[in-house]
């Protein structure tokens, strides 16, 4: 997989947010290596649209979704959005960007202050950025607790851990809308979620989103929760992209081997599925010492010579569906 | 469930009425609350619920693994025959390992990080089967061979740290098997891993459970994992069994309403993407004070009035192996009026407008 390339860039007006050759690399201390958690990403999100990126843990996802913030800023690439240029802003700039695009995390416990009260939390960012008179940020608040489904009235008297995980996560949902974002970036927003609660949560991103006009990046290890919400799904491994299409179409036909074995992989809830995975060869190599070529070659079924030595490049094998694989299963 | 028949054999294990209560300063905790199943030698059941609703505790509770302070422990487990409940801890270390044995969820910090993998697998062989050092170093190493570690004899010499986390759940795996026990249990043992190494390991514990002919407790909140893994499935909703069938008789014609929702509210593969997810709302019972009634009664869509007063015991189906808790099960004349007019009312929401 470990493609690069950018045949699957849009050229559309509607571009919201464009990826160029993302890289992150970190300093291993004291030996002078380094990890290569991104290696050359491209992508693009239409405005509306909820882009998708899955991959197993270590294959950059949330790396790359840290780096559209610049928290911390990538080694090297670009990041486009509504025509702005992220990686150049300076510091205060970038702060007044982050208002146009906010993140939700895994764990939504942790990801909220104890000591603050909801209502308190949810109304935060307002202050700091002193929008709207007393009054005003009033109505929205409780408005938008209204909208993720949480009473203000109680809010207004609780702290975070008076409500279980599902709730939390609605809070800090409702603590990313209160500054009228154009994207949310969500890193595994509900895997620490029971799945009656997840369900719950799915909904919900899929009501505001389209109440808010929101474009959504959705980062999950879950291809099943990945498919249900994205239009379309990229899919990442040891830091490179395998392949990107609808998600419909994704599953229904993955073409990179990778993908294959993910889909293959997940235990289908039916006893009438032969669950028969395809065996994976060993587990991913470190993102120190990336192999060379595709660096999917030394667990792929389909290997060839050509894949040790040559990176493949992003193509598209059929309308709008991508891979970078020189020997893609058959479409 | 009522197993005397003489024709079947005596199961391995046989729960009745289990309660596994824990005192807090809340109040007491009715983490398992009257339980009874029974499993017969080479069978694998899977134990499915969300969080809080007692699954750890039941499978920690048949073991005797929880702390003595503070625990109210009754019912009777019978394993082989023999009575476990009020077994002291000395006599419970000779069904330890070599009758029972557990792989837990977290391979990170169910192993010593100051311990070699080698001696963490001899300990066991050693301290349970009395087997000198070079024996158990030998027969580490075999086992090791067996759940498909490569290089098994340079892993003996490496700590924990050095393993993936995949290597280190097929450590605890060997661990487990050590002492050759006849009734595994196996709590959430892929829920830290990627999916690519959970199809590995699911796939090497059923394999094992095979060639060894032990019985299997699998206890996980993914459907999926027991879907392809098992032969009978439990569903436990606030400290209780709410329905227990064979596998495929639970997917294809499940009865209880939790049972219904929860299947639901899975996104599925093979749905298109935007299908709109089924949802249970509110969340699971404070297990301190349990609803009066049915446990899932609060949260469910085709709960009556009676429901909310009387609990429902287990009701067996045509299917002597299929039983449920409920007054109005899915496919009761009931069941569908109540669906009747609940689509209905989202038709009449849905031409209202929003949401």
């Amino acid at each position: 997989m470990a493609g690069t390339g950018k045949a699957h860039l849009r050229n559309s007006p509607d571009v919201l947010l464009s990826v160029n050759d993302l890289v992150v690399e970190f300093p291993v201390a004291r030996t002078g290596l380094k990890v290569n958690a991104v290696s050359g990403i491209s992508f693009d999100v239409i405005k509306g649209e909820t882009l998708g990126i899955v991959g197993e843990s270590g294959c950059g996802k949330s790396t790359t979704g840290r780096a559209i913030m610049q928290l911390p800023a990538p080694t090297s690439g670009s990041i486009d959005f509504n025509g702005q240029e992220l990686t150049t802003l300076s510091k205060d700039e970038m702060r007044d960007a982050r208002t146009k695009i906010q993140m939700i995390f895994q764990d939504p416990i942790s990801s909220l202050n104890p000591r603050r009260k909801v209502r308190d939390i949810v109304l935060e960012p307002l202050l700091v950025w002193k929008r709207g008179t007393q009054e005003e940020r009033d109505i929205l608040v409780n408005r938008i607790l209204e909208d993720v489904g949480i009473d203000p009235q109680r809010a207004a008297e609780s702290y975070p851990h008076q409500f279980s995980g599902g709730q939390c996560q609605r809070i800090s949902i409702a603590r990313s809308l209160v500054l009228d974002p154009q994207m949310i970036i969500c890193d595994e927003p509900v895997s620490a979620l029971d799945v009656s609660v997840q369900a719950q949560v799915i909904n919900l991103l899929e009501n505001l989103k389209a109440k808010y006009g929101l474009t959504l990046i959705f980062i999950a290890h879950d291809l099943a929760v990945v498919k249900s919400i994205s239009d379309r799904v990229l899919v990442m491994y040891l830091g490179k992209m395998c392949e990107l299409a609808s998600s419909d179409d994704l599953y229904a036909r993955p073409s990179h081997p990778y993908t294959n074995i993910l889909v293959d992989s997940i235990p289908e809830p039916d006893p009438e599925v032969i669950y028969a995975p395809t065996a994976v060869m060993g587990e991913p190599p470190s993102p120190i010492n990336p192999p060379a070529g595709c660096r999917f070659n030394p667990r792929c079924p389909n290997v060839q010579d050509r894949c040790r030595v040559e990176e493949p490049e992003m193509r598209e094998i059929a309308p709008a569906h991508f891979v970078a694989c020189h020997n893609p299963l058959t479409y | 469930m009522n197993d005397s028949d003489p024709r079947t054999t005596t199961p391995l294990l046989e729960v009745s009425d289990l309660k596994t209560y824990f005192r807090t300063e809340r109040g007491t905790v009715k983490a398992v609350d009257g339980v009874s199943f029974s499993l017969q030698r080479g069978q694998s059941l899977g134990i499915v619920g969300e969080s809080g609703s007692g699954k750890t505790v039941l499978s920690r509770s048949i073991m005797g693994l929880l702390g003595r302070t503070n625990l109210i422990r009754e019912g009777s487990i019978k394993f082989n025959g023999q009575e476990l409940m009020g077994l002291s801890v000395k006599e419970m270390r000779s069904i330890w390992g070599q009758e029972m044995s557990m792989i837990f969820q977290d391979p990170m910090t169910s192993l010593n990080p100051v311990m070699k993998i080698g001696r963490q697998i001899a300990e066991p062989l050693m301290l349970h089967l009395g087997m000198n050092k070079s024996e158990a170093r030998l027969t580490a190493e075999k086992l090791l061979t067996d759940v498909r570690i490569p290089e098994p004899q340079r892993r003996l010499n490496q700590y924990p740290h050095e393993l993936s986390g995949g290597m280190r759940q097929r450590v605890m795996i060997a661990i487990a098997l050590a002492c050759g026990p006849t009734l595994l249990f196996a709590d959430e043992p892929t829920t830290a891993l990627d999916v690519t190494v959970q199809a590995e390991i699911l796939h090497l514990i059923n394999e094992q459970r095979v060639d060894r002919n032990m019985s299997l407790i699998l206890v996980t909140h993914n459907i999926g994992v027991v879907a392809g893994n098992t032969d009978v499935i439990a569903v436990m909703y606030g400290g209780k069994i709410v329905e227990k069938a064979p596998t495929k008789t639970l997917f294809s014609s499940y009865k209880m309403p939790y049972t219904e929702a929860l299947m639901r509210s899975i996104p599925k593969l093979r749905q298109a993407s935007h299908t709109r997810l089924a949802t249970i709302p509110g969340r699971p019972p404070d297990m301190v004070n349990p609803p009066l009634g049915c446990n899932f009664a609060p949260r469910c869509a085709y709960a009556r009035p009676k429901c909310l007063v009387e609990e429902p015991g287990l009701t067996v189906t045509e299917n002597p192996e299929h039983v449920y808790a409920c007054f109005y099960p899915v496919g009761s004349p009931e069941y569908h009026e109540r669906k009747l007019e609940l689509s209905q009312r989202s038709d009449l929401l849905s031409t209202g407008g929003q949401n």
